[in-house]
């Protein structure tokens, strides 16, 4: 075991992996510059600098894909992946069902998600939701360094399109990049656990689809992924402190969604709140209560997610995206009802 | 008639004293986010925008604030919406990079090349609605390459909308250097369109001027769109905080941040070919050289050039000068103090 960070955890999971197939490549824009390290190891040939043109180079990662290459291309922000949407969920997704699942396309889409530090609402978001909403795509999100490098392994392992997610608050470059964290004069509630931490000597893959409990508690069911995690870790600490127990979910993997962890869980605790940071509406949180319900379990529910376009004024941002605070007023709204039931 | 250059000069120096005041309120924690400043591009914007008209429509990038000081928008506004306050030009909600000001048919985008098609709608509707109208599209070299900028070319040319398609080319692509993933020539590029397209020296406001005249004229007259390729410089970088000009200002600290992982990179045993490994690491130097080189931007400030050209009547550069500090000071005081109350309140 040794300690490293987030974004180091994923750019050493990426090294062994290159190092061990050559067929892996990177592809995206500045990564010559985002990933130096890689590209001065691994050289042109294999980090490849592309123009703005995400229509066409997750287009022409897709058929890579399919024809021998291992590319692990980059949509910068995951708001920018509108422009190379069609790629991914009419081509990216389908092919293998297509093909009568006779062709794979083993292709990670990395990409940055997540608010926290006032960039406004087109540059913010999570998305994780929309992208698990079609078929054939695997979303991974993870919230410690040791699943970003496991995760990220996981990813290039699998036969199918992947979208990895990468909370920008966990990634101490993008919060340099695009917070200016570089300034003395700002802060960010940064999630200690997750931006640092400990990781396996050798990176191995995380099995797609595991949930992991981060906290066991008999009263209630909190289940999120990314930064949310440790918002509701956070949050579990106050409802202690209250004489309440709560279990934490951390999901890891969007789609495929660990069905029987979340199951079992709420069967126990009875109440389930999802913390949600990508859009409330038609979304993750939703979902998880229709696949429970769905599994005949009897349960309160409640959520908190992101309702709205996210505000650029850093105050209206805070009161937008699910923050600790408002865990522990809904959960204990949720402990309320069920008790006056 | 040729523009007054006095006015020109007042309105590219409030862009710039704008913009610094910005620097400096990002540097003290009051601005969050991404802040791309148009520093380097004033000429082009006031060249453009000194043109624009009641009905005309602006489609503009993540440096929107030039234009839209130059079009008459209240820079105290600006300025609010940048700290985040409720009565912003935007009400707090926007933030730099997406400034919208209705009034002005002026709309912004964080996504590169988004204001191609916008300027194209905008065109459409003008064709339809406001004979005689126009749109201008402002956007980068790198947005060049962007599907949607080149569809917009088509869908402007073959309706033959007023569009005026401004490139600005200050040879990045965030801190990718354009000619390393561009193949051919730009404007050939929109020649092949069939639009009309001119060259100009974006560091030159008379050149800018002149160029968006005989295109713009055309464009009213309903003879279709041109694409005007201007060079420029970014001498803050892509955005404030850029990691290149960061190294390129202090080499000795910069640099040892980035040799550190890098030589322990380069001599990992498993990777590419040493020649290779050389081949990455003279190529990201070549991008920091090119770097240190933006930073002697004197010689290229499109302000100090126009200053240059009416410096025989002093009294009347000191006079503008002295009105323009006073008014961006009192600009940023006020939008200061108004903040300032409205971060009291909040916290009562």
């Amino acid at each position: 075991m040794k300690r490293m960070s987030f974004a180091q955890s994923i750019e050493s999971a990426l090294a062994q992996a290159m190092a061990e197939d050559e067929r892996i490549i990177i592809m995206g824009e500045d990564v010559q510059m985002i990933r130096v390290n890689l590209f001065s190891r691994f050289g042109k040939e294999r980090v490849l600098n592309m123009p703005i043109s995400e229509a066409a180079f997750v287009g022409a990662a897709v058929s890579a894909a399919m024809s021998g290459l291992k590319p692990v291309v980059e949509i910068m922000l995951v708001d920018f992946i509108g422009v190379a949407m069609d790629a991914i969920f009419n081509h990216a997704a389908k092919v293998a069902r297509f093909s009568g699942e006779d062709w794979n396309v083993p292709l990670v889409i990395r990409t940055a998600c997540g608010g926290g530090y006032g960039d406004g609402g087109q540059h913010e978001q999570s998305l994780w939701g929309w992208l698990a909403h079609i078929p054939g795509l695997s979303v991974l999100a993870p919230s410690t360094p040791a699943d970003a490098g496991g995760l990220m392994l996981t990813a290039i392992e699998h036969d199918g399109p992947v979208i990895y997610f990468e909370h920008k608050l966990l990634s101490d470059y993008w919060l340099d990049y695009l917070g200016g964290s570089s300034r003395k004069t700002v802060e960010f509630d940064v999630p200690s656990e997750g931006a640092y931490g400990f990781v396996p000597k050798k990176w191995e893959a995380i099995p797609m689809g595991q949930a992991v409990s981060r906290r066991d508690g008999k009263d209630i069911t909190i289940i999120s992924v990314a930064v949310g995690v440790h918002r509701s870790i956070e949050a579990a600490d106050v409802l202690e402190k209250k004489g309440i127990y709560a279990t934490v979910l951390d999901l890891r993997s969007i789609s495929p969604l660990d069905k029987d962890r979340v199951c079992e869980s709420v069967s126990r605790t009875g109440r389930l709140l999802v913390v949600d940071e990508d859009y409330k509406n038609f979304g993750l949180s939703g979902e998880l209560a229709a696949l429970v319900k769905e599994a005949g379990v009897f349960f309160k529910f409640a959520r908190v997610c992101t309702d709205d376009t996210i505000p650029y004024a850093r105050g209206l941002e805070d009161q937008t995206l699910p923050n600790t605070e408002k865990i522990v007023s809904t959960a204990l709204r949720l402990m309320e009802r069920t008790n006056s039931k | 008639m040729g523009p007054d250059l006095f006015d020109l000069y007042r309105w590219m120096l409030r862009s710039r004293l704008f913009e610094q005041a910005v620097i400096q309120l990002w540097d003290d924690g009051k601005i969050s986010g991404e802040m791309h400043l148009g520093i380097g591009e004033e000429a082009i914007a006031a060249g453009i925008v000194g043109q624009i008209q009641h009905g005309d429509a602006l489609a503009l990038d993540h440096r929107g604030t030039p234009p839209l000081i130059m079009r008459g928008v209240d820079p105290t506004l600006i300025l609010l919406e940048f700290l985040g306050h409720s009565e912003g030009l935007c009400a707090g909600m926007g933030g730099h990079m997406h400034l919208f000001s209705r009034q002005h048919l002026a709309a912004s985008s964080g996504i590169v090349g988004a204001s191609a098609p916008t300027a194209v709608g905008f065109a459409l509707s003008a064709k339809y609605l406001r004979p005689g109208s126009i749109s201008v599209a402002f956007f980068g070299e790198g947005a060049v390459n962007q599907g949607m900028t080149m569809e917009s070319f088509n869908l402007a040319a073959s309706w033959k909308l007023p569009v005026l398609f401004i490139c600005k080319d200050n040879e990045w692509a965030i801190t990718t250097l354009s000619s390393s993933v561009t193949s051919g020539s730009l404007i050939e590029r929109a020649r092949s369109f069939g639009m009309n397209v001119g060259e100009v020296d974006g560091s030159d406001v008379l050149a800018v001027w002149d160029a968006t005249k005989s295109a713009i004229e055309q464009a009213r007259k309903g003879d279709g769109p041109s694409y005007l390729h201007m060079q420029c410089y970014r001498p803050q970088g892509h955005f404030l905080g850029d990691p290149l000009i960061r190294i390129a200002k202090h080499p000795v600290k910069g640099m040892k941040e980035l040799a550190g992982p890098l030589a322990k990179s380069v001599t990992k045993i498993k990777g590419s070919s040493m020649g290779q490994r050389a081949g990455s690491l003279k190529s990201v130097s070549a991008l920091l050289r090119k770097t240190m080189k933006s930073q002697l931007f004197k010689e290229k400030d499109p302000l100090e050039l126009l200053r240059q050209k009416i410096k025989s009547d002093k009294e009347r550069i000191r006079r503008v000068e002295k009105e323009v500090n006073e008014e961006i000071q009192q600009a940023v005081d006020r939008a200061l103090q108004m903040a300032a109350k409205q971060a009291r309140r909040n916290s009562l």
